[in-house]
């Protein structure tokens, strides 16, 4: 379980507060308003972000002390999820081996984690070679290979088209079923937390609220999603 | 982790440039302790060195103007390798270029020859004029890239909208090239006057006397000459003052500059016109003949004596050779260490920039005078001169290197922080998977700057140097001394083949290995 217990970010006048868990293997949209805060949540979960007070916990261990790389978290961030210097086998390889030493084992879980999400042949390649959907195939084969319990998504696919952000996101679902993971996903727009996300989580005005179910969340939306989403 | 080594191997680099640069400093404040009074002599001094550093940087900024503004709005087959050898003067080890400048305006040189042709009385190539004629050579190529790149930052989108709307040439300059010089040419100006401060090799070989002498070549003789510690500690003093006041005063105003990227790229300026045109065939005519006669007039000389050249060249060009590398690995190591650290900034990384700029303030003679009173009671200081040079050589192009690669070091956190930090690439694997690859361009450049700088330094090594313990540029100088002109010219031209060669070969390594 993930529990953020009585969290406050703030910044610059900036502040969001968030007190509420979500059960392992959960997948959960957060939605809201530009600026609300959701990717600060996000950074605050993954460690980048200090927060002034409150804990942030996984299965019952505050992860404070503990730095990014070594928790239980994968992130796909919105922009340079690889290394454009690194081949893609490469990138894929440092979820593995920060240090890419990898046994002749580890290196066919490179081959596997390529085929798995369909881009087998192109191990080679740089990602200035590749188009934006085979970079968000190859950073979520790496979050595959990493096989984080969390899984936090960032808008990674904001930049593809609808159909191609849809396959993506079907991938997603897959990968994350195969993990367990529990995958928390910032989104802009309403129709991935419905296809996507079980549960729902609203920054708005300060507040990351509790998650609700996502489809009775927007058959009777709040008022602040309500503003948000417009007439 | 990573944060952490880091932060103590920066903190340890620190200290140990600190110690570098005021160990000596404290040698010197001691010994001049005794304060001995200044030599009527010595108020003339300091007036030349402002003198000439002042007129040498604002000559080669004046110049530089009309040579890249010739060169951002013409177009002509050679353009590219033009600008790229045009570039080969501030590489060049300062007393070979002095050599190639002997051979074109020396008394039996190219232009006292026309003079005499014309019945001219001849001009003297020493004194003040040479002094400032050699600086204008070693600096005139910095302006004219400085300058070429300002000219080549203004869109071309301006330029075009300027032709639509039917401006004249004056109001092109009015609106679009005068301010751009305005930001440029201080910069410029700035980098110029703090090399020309420091002057030592060419004040040793074309000034000299009286009314020509440097700060720098006025503790030299102190040393070398007199043996007059307490006069070389305090004329040390004296040049750390005017030193450190002018690199306060000036480094801020100062934008690293790079070179080779760009440079080669068509011209979008145009100018019509016989007028301008003409302008610019003698701004880059003139620019070229007196940038490139000086470098050709070497190779001519030299290659004759090539074959005959002695043991004693070779040997010290393999000293050379070997203070350069080791001077290579250490100021790149400490300049990449200082810049990551300041880069990703926190508590401290103002103290580090401050450290990693201090040699400024400071000279090869004045460091060099400083260790000379250091390791003078424990050890002969000719058995040290090689240590002591490297040591001279990392404080002083620290800057330089640290400036190129601190904007690049800040773009690696800023773009690739997080994913680093996210998938636990820390410590010696963050440094070879990322850091390295990411900054090689960088990396190889300023590699080759220091290495091909500190095979062409003449400075400290002039006071600690025996025969057995001097590197090639020294023993140009002494063969130049001993009028030996033939056999200098050869050993001149195995030196900046080295120097060439070093320079290209790290500069390659580095576009060979920069990412994508």
């Amino acid at each position: 379980m993930l529990q953020l217990d009585r969290l406050v970010l703030a910044q610059d006048g900036f502040r969001l507060t968030a007190d509420w868990s979500v059960p392992c293997g959960e997948r959960v949209a957060i939605i809201g308003p530009s600026g609300a805060g959701k990717s600060t949540l996000l950074s605050a979960i993954a460690g980048f972000f200090e927060p002034v007070s409150g804990r942030v916990l996984w299965k019952g261990q505050d992860l404070a002390k503990v730095s990014p790389g070594a928790r239980p978290i994968s992130s796909l961030f919105q922009d340079q999820n690889l290394f454009p210097h690194l081949s893609v086998a490469q990138n894929l390889g440092l979820g593995l081996r920060p240090d890419l030493r990898l046994s002749r084992d580890q290196a066919r879980q490179v081959e596997q984690a390529l085929v798995r999400v369909g881009l087998s042949g192109m191990a080679e390649r740089r990602p200035g070679q590749l188009s934006g959907g085979q970079i968000g195939r190859a950073a979520l084969a790496r979050a595959l290979l990493r096989a984080r319990p969390i899984l936090l998504l960032d808008e990674p696919f904001a930049a593809l088209g609808p159909a191609l952000k849809a396959e993506m996101l079907a991938l997603v679902a897959e990968v994350a079923d195969e993990t367990g993971a529990l995958v928390m996903l910032v989104t802009h727009d309403p129709k991935d937390a419905m296809g996507f996300a079980r549960q729902t989580v609203l920054v708005a005005e300060g507040v990351a609220q509790a998650p609700v179910p996502t489809a009775a969340f927007f058959a009777n939306p709040p008022p602040a999603l309500r503003a948000y989403l417009g007439p | 982790m990573a944060r952490g080594a880091v932060a103590v191997t920066g903190a340890g680099v620190a200290a140990l440039v600190a110690a570098l640069v005021l160990l000596p400093l404290g040698a010197v404040a001691l010994r001049a302790g005794a304060w001995p009074s200044l030599v009527p002599g010595d108020a003339q001094t300091l007036w030349f060195t402002l003198w000439q550093a002042v007129v040498s940087a604002l000559l080669s900024c004046l110049l530089a103007v009309p040579v890249a503004r010739a060169l951002a709005r013409r177009r002509f087959a050679g353009r590219g390798a033009l600008i790229t050898l045009m570039g080969a003067p501030f590489l060049l080890p300062v007393i070979v270029a002095v050599m190639g400048l002997i051979a074109v305006f020396g008394r039996s040189g190219l232009v006292n020859g026309l003079l005499a042709g014309l019945g001219v009385a001849p001009v003297s190539i020493y004194g003040a004029q040479g002094v400032v004629l050699a600086h204008v050579f070693l600096n005139l190529p910095l302006a004219v890239r400085m300058v070429l790149q300002g000219w080549q930052s203004i869109p071309a989108e301006r330029f075009r909208l300027a032709e639509s709307l039917g401006f004249a040439p004056a109001q092109v300059a009015l609106h679009l090239e005068r301010p751009m010089l305005r930001a440029v040419l201080p910069g410029a100006f700035a980098v110029i006057l703090v090399v020309c401060l420091t002057c030592f090799a060419v004040a040793l070989t074309l000034g000299g006397g009286p009314k020509a002498t440097t700060v720098e070549l006025a503790i030299y003789q102190a040393v070398r000459f007199d043996f007059d510690l307490g006069r070389a500690a305090m004329l040390s003093g004296l040049q750390f003052a005017l030193c450190a006041t002018i690199a306060v005063l000036a480094w801020r105003a100062v934008t690293p500059t790079s070179f080779g990227a760009g440079l080669g790229r068509a011209p979008v300026v145009q100018a019509r016109g016989a007028g301008p045109l003409l302008a610019d065939v003698l701004a880059i005519g003139l620019a070229a003949g007196f940038l490139l006669l000086p470098l050709g007039a070497i190779v001519l000389r030299g290659l004759p004596g090539l074959a005959e050249v002695p043991v004693a060249v070779w040997a010290a060009a393999g000293r050379s050779v070997t203070v350069a590398l080791i001077s290579t690995a250490a100021t790149v190591a400490a300049a990449l260490v200082l810049a990551l650290r300041v880069a990703q900034g926190g508590p401290g990384a103002l103290v580090l920039d401050g450290i990693a700029l201090l040699p400024l303030a400071t000279s090869g003679l004045v460091l060099g005078t400083g260790l000379f009173l250091l390791v003078q009671p424990w050890a002969a200081p000719s058995d040290l001169a090689l240590p002591v040079t490297v040591a001279a050589n990392v404080a002083l192009s620290l800057p330089f290197v640290y400036r190129l690669l601190l904007p690049e070091a800040r773009v690696l956190f800023a773009d690739y922080g997080r994913l680093s930090d996210s998938l636990g690439l820390h410590g010696a694997a963050w440094l070879r998977l990322v850091a390295v690859p990411r900054l090689a361009r960088p990396l190889g450049f300023g590699a080759g700057l220091v290495a091909a700088l500190s095979m062409g330094d003449l400075g400290v090594i002039a006071l600690f140097a025996s025969d057995q313990t001097a590197t090639l540029p020294l023993v140009v100088q002494r063969l130049m001394a001993a009028y030996r002109i033939d056999t200098a010219a050869a050993a001149a031209l195995v030196l900046v083949a080295i120097s060439f060669a070093l320079f290209w070969a790290f500069d390659a390594w580095g576009r060979w290995h920069a990412a994508t």
